[in-house]
């Protein structure tokens, strides 16, 4: 094609246009917004169930402020913390739940209505929309779920303490059983272990096959899952292969060493230590970092649906 | 000067249909490229492959980047308006100005604002809330407050009125364009971008069967309608072309002097539409395809 311009009626802007730099973290940071604005569900849901359980508690203890303050001189623990520990459990199921909805959808519904074509016009590498996306389920659901439940706790220990005080009861026992701040750490130390990194390959498989499936992800997600626990049933009569995914995905005891008190009891005993240096976690982590790099792959290869 | 755009051998397959037959390309800095082809000729092929959205065989540079291996390095020079409506549908139109503002460093939310200022778009609306027309406009305010060197349009205008149409290559000329950007634009509505393109590209099954400049185009191209009794004489002269309308034969020429032309009737620069028929009726020669009304030409 020849240089000859043709005359045409312009907006001169002859002073060309700038270099630009790209700061690594402002893609990152934009592209996580962009994940809440899409998935409200993601701090709404955890909101809900709170509230929810806020209010059944609320109605309990109002119905009955007389057994509270009776629980409180009888220094009887588990039923004091019993309603710590179900709105924490309820949290739990609620983040894996969401989890697991989040990595089926997450590379799908952008492939399904074609928004990919607009998110790939913009200078955002593959490789980081893929780690934010996974960074949803392994990260920010594990911290967004305890902030909730710190704060769903606080209002619990509160208006117990109103009824105790209003009945004439003391609080010191009621607070001396549920220490909020230490079962607060705790629990956010157990979404991260427990329902954050060790089910990591779980959450990162969802996460490749919603890029590569063109429907039904989660379907063909839980194939080959199902396929090889059956197979493994009808050829050894043995459930090794389902044993072991359950347990990654509905959480593990291997960031706590015992087993028989709620990993948020104030008197767990954690093992962070014994936990980074297993290697279960390593090999479950080494196969998450596989399925990202086949999830970045395919979403650079792939076009829309 | 380095090309915006440099193909050698452009090669694309899906299976066994060929959708790209080894094209070359060679795109200077500050045109306005008109890539016009029928349905299925690779248009859209093309510009994916510009844009770094498939791989392909063949060499291809675009503003210094390979784009199939550095698409979001390519991403902060370029943008596109794919060919169909690809804002996400939940998306707020703040949300949409926030989010481009915060990962493209050369957008300029002011300009984004202006340009929707002159629209009824609430910026409080979300995607799916707005019309077909609303979208592309929300999604052209967007690209076009980007300082990018290359703009790609597959289609931009597809569901909007005449006027707002009219209103964006306006826009488009005067708001966005300058000689140091480069436009790509595909459309069906090939007469409304006569005034607007530096450039024509004609695509089909491939190929590109026709490159030339506008004045090049105007130089080169001339449509006569002929005087009834002047028919024969000017059938003489070889028309690449011939149409009937109104009741006159019409015959579009190529590379003949319009001195001895206008000796047999009226003559003029014909449309890009006209030419477009006349190109492909030529390259196909078979008239099953074409409009009602056409009459294939004598072949060259």
């Amino acid at each position: 094609m020849n240089t000859q311009s043709r005359p045409i009626s312009q907006s001169f802007e002859t002073n060309g246009i700038a270099p630009a730099a790209l700061s690594p973290t402002r893609p990152i940071y934009w592209s996580l917004r962009r994940e809440f604005w899409e998935n409200r569900y993601l701090y709404i849901l955890p909101s809900a169930v709170a509230a929810v359980f806020f209010f059944g508690y609320m109605i309990s203890v109002i119905h009955s402020p007389g057994q509270l303050r009776a629980l409180g001189f009888m220094y009887n623990h588990d039923e004091i913390s019993g309603p710590f520990d179900i709105s924490a459990a309820l949290l739990m199921a609620t983040a894996i739940l969401m989890s697991v909805f989040y990595c089926t959808e997450a590379l799908h519904s952008e492939r399904r209505d074609r928004s990919i074509l607009f998110w790939k016009s913009l200078p955002v590498s593959d490789a980081t929309t893929v780690l934010v996306k996974a960074s949803i389920p392994l990260l920010a659901i594990p911290v967004l779920v305890a902030a909730i439940n710190a704060v769903m706790w606080l209002l619990m220990l509160l208006l117990g303490s109103i009824v105790v005080l209003a009945t004439g009861g003391s609080i010191a026992a009621l607070w001396a059983h549920v220490p909020i701040l230490r079962m607060s750490v705790l629990a956010l130390y157990h979404l991260l272990t427990a329902h954050g990194l060790w089910p990591a390959p779980v959450y990162c498989w969802l996460l490749l096959v919603s890029g590569w499936a063109r429907r039904a992800p989660f379907l063909w997600a839980a194939l080959p899952i199902v396929a090889i626990g059956g197979l493994e049933k009808i050829a050894f009569n043995t459930s090794h292969f389902a044993g072991v995914i359950g347990e990654r995905l509905f959480g593990s005891t291997a960031p706590i060493a015992s087993t028989t008190v709620f990993p948020t009891d104030p008197m767990t005993h954690i093992t962070p230590g014994a936990f980074l240096g297993s290697p279960n976690l390593w090999i479950g982590l080494l196969i998450a970092a596989v399925f990202l790099a086949l999830a970045v792959r395919l979403r650079h290869n792939q076009e829309s649906i | 000067m380095a090309p915006v755009i440099e193909a050698r051998g452009l090669r694309r397959s899906y299976g066994s249909t060929v959708a790209l037959d080894g094209i070359d390309l060679h795109v200077e800095e500050g045109r306005i490229i008109g890539l016009i082809g029928p349905n299925g000729a690779g248009k859209t092929t093309a510009l994916n492959a510009i844009l770094g959205l498939i791989p392909y065989e063949g060499q291809l540079t675009v503003l210094g980047h390979d784009p199939w291996k550095e698409r979001d390095q390519l991403m902060l020079d370029a943008c596109f308006i794919a060919d169909v409506a690809v804002l996400p549908r939940w998306i707020q139109v703040s949300q949409a100005l926030d989010y481009v503002a915060g990962v493209h460093p050369r957008f300029d939310r002011v300009k984004a604002e202006s340009f929707l200022s002159r629209t009824t778009i609430k910026k409080g609306s979300k995607v799916k809330e707005l019309s077909k027309g609303m979208v592309v406009q929300l999604h052209l305010a967007l690209v076009m407050a980007i300082d990018a060197r290359l703009l790609v349009l597959d289609e931009p205008t597809l569901g909007l009125d005449i006027l707002y149409r009219k209103q964006f290559y306006d826009s488009l000329l005067n708001d966005y364009f300058d000689r140091s950007r480069t436009i790509i634009v595909t459309t069906h509505q090939v007469d409304e971008l006569q005034e607007v393109l530096t450039d024509l590209m004609f695509i089909n099954r491939g190929h590109i069967v026709l490159a030339c400049s506008m004045e090049e185009f105007e130089s080169r191209y001339l449509e006569l309608m002929v005087h009834p009794e002047k028919l024969a004489a000017a059938r003489a002269l070889k028309p690449m072309h011939e149409r009937q309308a109104l009741g006159r034969n019409i015959l579009l020429f190529d590379h003949v002097d319009r001195k001895q032309l206008v000796t047999l009737g009226d003559v003029r620069t014909p449309g890009i539409a006209d030419l477009f028929v006349a190109v492909m009726a030529d390259k196909q020669g078979n008239q099953a395809t074409l409009p009602q009304g056409v009459v294939p030409g004598e072949f060259r």
